[in-house]
């Protein structure tokens, strides 16, 4: 059994919680990069120029890529034989205190939906865990903006609707948004499993680097088709036309019920952010 | 084609603006999200005074994160409209000419800005970081409880920004689409 400290769990989230806000991950400034070099609309390319002097900025100055410093997604993933010397749950809720506080990112959590009362330190964080065999102990913070959030779509599809039908789910997903979730986004797609499974998956979608395709070749094919058809809308940088709608689209799939086909899309915008460390 | 304009915005300067123009913003403009809208139309719906002039004036809906060092303000970006869309009628009539966010608008709000004569600016969202470095003076000056979602007098320099949507109504978020599309023929 290996003994992992509670205080060494805190001090990594908050320092993840402050360099996600800052640094893109690289594959993400590289399609930004690539879809500006593309872009044959002037707007279009101005803006993904903008876009890019931003994180360089972000960068050089360690500050927030977006104001928008998101609710802190934590994702671990932990060995069933390690042992966590102290509280696991709370020692993850401090790093984000720490990080935010000491970070100046912004608090953008109410503690309740409908009081709306904001926490002041960002906390509580999203937890999700994963028990895997082995002793060891993944920790990825994903720091989740609403503008794109909030145009998350998930429906449960029948078995008759087929691929089609899930096709026409994702662009519908995408075409609802329009401009609201900043584009160009990356869009996260969960397929199978149940309700809540299949939102998972897509929120985890969002977590693949994007130049990585799905290890399955009919996904990996789905993946790429979307995307051309993504960018065929024209939606655009901000939606002022343009083809760069998307920079990736990530599917996760996995098995489900005789009597259905649950799909979720969540979307992200350019500020795709995520870090992960292992202990 | 690109235009530089300074607050106070006028219905003058508001007719000269056109959907697709690419503006520099400089001058005072005032922040508010929705927690403060939802305030101050309360205020109006009292028949109380606002704690500023909504005339001719610019609202940046944005919730700025956290000085940092020697920052003026932390990273300034907009967020999403459609939030205010319950509000913003209700402004416009008071005689706001301007709204700087990003993302769809209502058709009341589109209404309410070709009766009265206002503007939708879009920033780029996302680029909060960029943006701030426009904001050389920052202070609350209402609803200090609701941390980045309070009310604050901004003084910006060059802020850049689209018009998204006219005062005759005229939609970018259409029109660029379309004529991107027609291109591709």
């Amino acid at each position: 059994m290996r003994e992992i400290n509670a205080q060494d769990i805190t001090a990594q989230v908050k320092r993840l919680c402050m360099e996600a806000n800052s640094y893109l991950p690289e594959d993400i400034k590289e399609k930004i990069t690539a879809s500006e070099q593309a872009e044959p609309w002037a707007l279009a390319k101005n803006i993904l120029g903008i876009i890019r002097e931003n994180y360089m900025i972000a960068e050089d100055s360690y500050v927030p890529v977006c104001q928008d410093t998101g609710v802190a997604c934590v994702f671990i993933e932990m060995g069933q034989d390690v042992h966590v010397v102290g509280n696991l749950e709370e020692a993850i809720h401090e790093g984000v205190r720490q990080g935010y506080t000491e970070g100046c990112l912004r608090k953008s959590v109410v503690k309740d939906p409908l009081d709306r009362v904001n926490t002041t330190d960002n906390t509580p964080a999203m937890i999700y865990y994963d028990i895997v065999p082995g002793d060891g102990f993944k920790l990825t913070v994903a720091p989740k903006g609403f503008g794109s959030e909030n145009m998350s779509q998930i429906k449960m599809l029948k078995p008759s609707d087929g691929l089609e039908g899930v096709k026409a789910f994702i662009l519908k997903a995408v075409e609802d948004a329009g401009p609201n979730p900043c584009p160009p986004i990356v869009v996260g797609v969960g397929i199978g499993g149940t309700f809540d499974k299949a939102a998972l998956l897509a929120k985890k979608a969002l977590m693949r680097n994007t130049n990585v395709r799905n290890a399955d070749p009919f996904y990996a094919q789905l993946e790429e088709e979307m995307l051309e058809k993504i960018n065929a809308l024209g939606i655009g940088p901000q939606g002022v036309g343009g083809k760069t709608t998307a920079l990736a689209v990530n599917i996760e799939k996995m098995a489900t019920h005789i009597a259905g086909l649950p799909v979720a899309v969540n979307i992200n915008c350019h500020v795709t952010r995520h870090k992960t460390v292992e202990l | 084609m690109e235009k530089r304009i300074t607050t106070p915005l006028t219905l003058e300067q508001v007719k000269d603006l056109k959907c697709g123009d690419s503006v520099l913003i400089s001058g005072v403009i005032y922040t508010a999200r929705d927690a403060a809208h939802k305030r101050l139309c309360d205020l109006v719906a009292q028949g109380k005074e606002l704690p500023f002039d909504p005339k001719d004036a610019i609202i940046y809906y944005v919730g700025p994160a956290p000085a940092k060092g020697n920052q003026v303000i932390g990273s300034a970006g907009p967020t999403t409209s459609y939030r205010m869309d319950a509000y913003s009628p209700t402004m416009i009539a008071l005689g706001q000419r301007g709204m700087i966010g990003k993302g769809k608008r209502s058709p009341e709000v589109v209404a309410a800005m070709k009766e009265h004569g206002a503007v939708y600016f879009g920033a780029i969202g996302g680029a909060g970081a960029l943006l701030s470095r426009c904001i050389k003076k920052a202070e609350v000056i209402a609803y200090e409880d609701l941390g980045a979602e309070a009310l604050r007098r901004l003084e910006v320099e060059d802020l850049p920004a689209f018009v998204i949507i006219d005062s005759e109504g005229k939609n970018l978020y259409e029109t660029g689409r379309k004529e991107y599309l027609e291109s591709l023929r």
